[in-house]
């Protein structure tokens, strides 16, 4: 405690005086609250074009996106018949008639309305087979009514098999945890419990620790070859700093396409990665690099150096010889100098590069896709793979919900951690 | 500064070690950025080493061809679109952040970088999904929306950054002296952060140029960028006009960044 | 597109499969052969409900002679890893590689479909495909496999004749086709349901159908006519090229089964996937 308290030792004086000057500090204090309020409006109106335009590009379209995961109307919608004549259905085997009858009206109705192949896609992707056998039905019901329309329906086996009705019950309902479990690999079973989809169709835990993994590998590659290259750059001469760090901001500055575009070209067979291996002895035959995991891996660490570098390095930078003369000076040997001086100070720049790293390789696509191999597609490709070719948003979006928490929980950890500050790499 | 006062042997030798070690780093991140240069000029129709002969073949068929033309054509369209938009917007939201009072700075900040954050697969699938009900896929202002939102970023932070050095008082002094609040940001406070706009600006457009993904979903065939091109060159038309059209684009991107850092350092250093 | 009432092409090229689960899904029109070609003059399977044959061409194999010291005979040596050893590649789709597994696991080409319609011959399908599983490279866009084959990233590939025959004919590379076991499909055009110029649609289909113009297409890229009636408007030096040149239907080959692709496509796709990814 500072024996001087200049606060405390005006009070008394403010206070006496209060009586006199009180209006005027009043009208005072209002006009400059008013001032500054009006400043605090001032500075919000300036940032809200841009707010209102990220909300509107980013916001909505992300939020949208992720509401597909949970929110899915189109059977519900297709069906309400049926979903009434389930109300009453206990979920033991097959329903009664009503239920067929309904699923009948249903039916025609979508057929009428030109529906029909959206209820069966949507049926298709809970159940799988269920796209041929809808529009078997429906074509089935094209020349039957009243009572021949329940025996149509009746007449194709798919109506009566015990997961069917299940799963259209399942689909009634709009708000459905179906794509997230899947997304995990999860269902729910007959009990109500939740199990493990069968081996077979389990692809998606396999992807995420794929995802992991890579990202992992990349983080600790780009460490092991940036640290000691930042290290160098923040303790030569200022002249031969500025070359070297051009030269880690070059490619930082070339497209990520370009780069992948490039390691297509060094990757092959017969490509200069491989002359390179066979020269120095390293392999006796040339090794499949492209389409191969090590062959990502590579490209991705080239991509993502620059980005786990240069936050260590700026904390190097501020780093002055001075201390370690100290050290040294005090006795430490080179080696514990650098471990008890040095280290502990660069760990957060160490912290911020890793981690940035780990969290953009979450959601690579471009290099995947064009240097791995099908077992080396990350979670992105596969949520891309869903629109583009499956026309399947529910899981895509699933995808994109679990992904997207890993990212935004990782760099909530970072901004919290870290500061934003870190992020600032040029 | 890398050795002690009294290096050892050992010592010398693990300073030998640094600096071979650098070395090879150094190469693999030069390399590949290098190595679609001499592609670009392979006179053979085959996307390998060693080269078939010297020529510009396949910068001609880049310049020349329509396919290719209106590639580099879009890519201007909406990296410009997006330029414009996003260093508008983003300076005049920096100009904002730079005020220590603005209400709910630590929570903004994090939500304007996060399009830096987010897969950017996520935000292109989205994007595609909204977009489409509002009318603005396969339309460039759709492409430029979507574009502003990831480069508005880079925008806010140089712009942030040369606000640092601005002395606030320099406005209040222009109030003072009768200027309107127009007149004083562009007499007096524009022309002192503009290399940070200008470098803002830099990184916005090579954002737009360079981005592959977003554009994937939303351009129709006739909107196609040249990353796009290249991209689906890459898995489907294998050819050397691809490293022609990298090397090209390569060229600009490394042109326009090194411009807009010199504008930045300076940006920084300028005296206020 | 149809979904959304706005339909902005007019035709539209689509394999076979496609078109028939674009007629079920009601997003093809239904074509009116009158305004066409009369339909008993195509190939069998090549004029289907909702789109019309452009095309024939082959499922081959395809290898580079100054690497393979020993030719391969049948497209089934894509499984003979012990005689050719090294990375194979193979279309990033069920079609076609499951029937040559089948077939190379022993199942006649005449029984490949009725195999591969049980869960037992797709599992048989799928764990022949296991056995070379490591050593494919996937392909899934027509110019790699051409690409793929000049960069030896491989030493065989599965490919479209066409996309071979133009780098052995145009980029003059060393390349060998094996006819042996090929799988014929055809290309096929369809109008898609709403489109807004049907009538010059039509006027289109029927130009492409006569057998002269039919023939032509051969000249550009060596993939046959569909039209029975076409082989004496084929240029003479493209037909020993094409897959349904009579030399190339003297060993073994089996014409895709789009019926079976119509019905089970879908769900082999999905699993086909899932094995991709696992």
């Amino acid at each position: 405690m500072s024996a001087l308290q200049p606060s405390e030792l005006d009070r008394p004086t403010l206070a006496r005086d209060r009586s006199a000057a009180d209006t005027d500090l009043k009208s005072v204090s209002a006009a400059l609250r008013r001032a500054e309020f009006g400043d605090r409006m001032r500075s919000l109106l300036l940032a809200a074009p841009l707010l209102i335009l990220l909300v509107l590009s980013f916001g909505i379209p992300i939020v949208l996106l992720l509401s597909r995961a949970v929110y899915d109307p189109t059977i519900a919608d297709a069906l309400p018949k049926t979903a009434q004549a389930l109300g009453n259905w206990n979920g033991q085997g097959v329903p009664g008639d009503d239920a067929f009858a309904a699923l009948a009206a249903d039916l025609k109705e979508n057929q009428a309305k030109g529906t029909a192949y959206e209820l069966a896609k949507s049926l298709n992707a809970r159940l799988p087979g269920a796209r041929s056998q809808v529009l078997k039905t429906v074509r089935k019901l094209e020349s039957a009514d009243g009572p021949a329309a329940l025996d149509a329906v009746k007449s194709v086996p798919f109506w009566s098999a015990p997961s069917t009705w299940p799963a259209i019950r399942s689909g009634t309902r709009s708000l459905t945890s179906f794509y997230l479990l899947s997304a995990l690999d999860l269902r729910w079973n007959a009990d109500g419990g939740i199990e493990q989809v069968p081996p077979e169709q389990a692809i998606f835990i396999q992807v995420f620790l794929r995802t992991f993994f890579v990202a992992a590998s990349v983080t600790l590659a780009t460490l092991i070859l940036g640290f000691p290259l930042a290290y160098l750059i923040a303790n030569v001469p200022k002249g031969l700093a500025a070359i070297l760090i051009v030269a880690v901001l070059l490619p930082f500055w070339t497209s990520i396409l370009v780069r992948t575009a490039a390691w297509t070209v060094l990757l092959q067979k017969f490509g200069l990665v491989n002359d390179f291996l066979l020269l120095i002895g390293v392999t006796s035959d040339r090794v499949d690099l492209m389409y191969s995991r090590i062959g990502l891996i590579i490209a991705m660490t080239h991509i993502q150096l620059p980005f786990t570098l240069l936050p260590i390095y700026s904390v190097m930078r501020t780093i002055p010889a001075s201390q370690m003369k100290a050290a040294y000076s005090l006795g430490a040997r080179p080696f514990t100098a650098f471990r008890r001086v040095y280290i502990p100070q660069v760990f957060p720049g160490v912290m911020a590069g890793c981690m940035l790293t780990f969290i953009l390789c979450l959601g690579y696509y471009i290099t995947p896709a064009l240097i791995g191999g099908a077992s080396d597609q990350l979670i992105s490709n596969f949520i891309a793979n869903y629109v583009n070719v499956e026309l399947n948003w529910e899981m895509a979006a699933a995808l994109s919900f679990i992904l997207l928490v890993f990212t935004l929980a990782l760099f909530g950890i970072f901004a919290r951690v870290l500061g934003l500050d870190r992020l600032k790499l040029v | 500064m890398l050795l002690s006062p009294y290096p050892t042997t050992g010592e010398r030798i693990r300073i030998t070690l640094l600096w071979i070690w650098c070395g090879l780093v150094i190469l693999f991140l030069l390399v590949p950025i290098l190595i679609p240069v001499p592609l670009s000029f392979n006179s053979g129709a085959f996307f390998i080493f060693p080269l078939e002969g010297i020529s510009a073949r396949w910068y001609e068929v880049v310049l020349r061809t329509q396919r290719w033309q209106s590639a580099i054509g879009n890519s201007l369209i909406v990296a410009f679109g997006t330029t414009v938009i996003a260093t508008t917007l983003g300076t005049l939201t920096a100009i904002a952040l730079s005020d220590e009072k603005f209400p709910g700075r630590r929570i903004i900040m994090p939500l304007l970088l996060s399009p830096l954050i987010v897969p950017v697969v996520i935000t292109a699938v989205g994007s595609y999904l909204f977009y489409a009900r509002v009318g603005l896929a396969s339309t460039y202002a759709g492409i430029i929306l979507a574009h502003t939102a990831l480069a508005s970023p880079f925008v806010v932070v140089t712009v942030g950054a040369s606000l640092t050095g601005f002395d606030r008082n320099l406005m209040r002094a222009a109030a003072i002296s009768g200027a309107r609040p127009l007149t004083s940001f562009f007499r007096v406070m524009l022309p002192l952060i503009l290399p940070g706009v200008l470098s803002g600006a830099a990184f916005a457009f090579v954002t737009s140029f360079d981005e592959v993904v977003v554009v994937q979903f939303l351009a129709s065939a006739s909107q196609r960028t040249m990353p796009l091109e290249m991209f689906i060159g890459l898995r489907e038309k294998l050819s050397p006009a691809i490293t022609a059209a990298a090397t090209l684009m390569m060229g600009l991107s490394i042109l326009l960044l090194l411009v807009a850092n010199i504008l930045a350092r300076r940006g920084r250093k300028a005296p206020a | 597109m149809v979904e959304t009432g706005n339909v902005p092409i007019d035709l539209v090229t689509v394999e076979t499969a496609t078109v028939l689960q674009g007629c079920d899904a009601g997003i093809l029109e239904r074509l009116d052969y009158s305004k066409i070609a009369p339909r008993d003059k195509f190939i069998q399977g090549s004029a289907l409900d909702c789109g019309v044959g452009l095309d024939a061409y082959g499922d081959i194999l395809a290898y580079d002679p100054t690497v393979l010291k020993e030719a391969p005979t049948s497209v089934l040596d894509l499984f003979d890893t012990t005689k050719f050893p090294g990375k194979r590649a193979m279309r990033k789709f069920p079609a076609q590689n499951l029937e040559w597994a089948l077939m190379a696991d022993g199942v006649a080409p005449a029984d490949v479909y009725k195999v591969l319609a049980t869960p037992e011959g797709v599992v048989r399908a799928f764990k022949k495909l296991d056995t070379i599983k490591k050593d494919i490279v996937w392909w899934d866009a027509g110019a790699q496999p051409a690409q793929l084959l000049a960069s030896k990233e491989v030493v065989m590939t599965t490919a479209w004749n066409g996309r071979i025959q133009n780098a052995i004919d145009t980029d003059k590379k060393p390349f060998k086709i094996v006819w042996n076991n090929q799988i014929l499909e055809y290309d096929m055009i369809s109008i898609p349901k709403g489109a807004r110029n049907t009538e010059l649609a039509y006027k289109y289909l029927a130009y492409i159908s006569e057998p002269k113009n039919n023939a032509k297409l051969a000249s550009y890229i060596t993939y046959g006519p569909v039209r029975t009636d076409a082989a004496s408007f084929v240029a003479p030096d493209a037909l020993p090229k094409l897959p349904n040149a009579p030399d190339h239907l003297k060993g073994a080959y089996l014409v895709a089964d789009t019926e079976f692709w119509g019905d089970y496509g879908e769900d082999l796709v999905k699993r086909f996937n899932a094995w991709l990814a696992q």
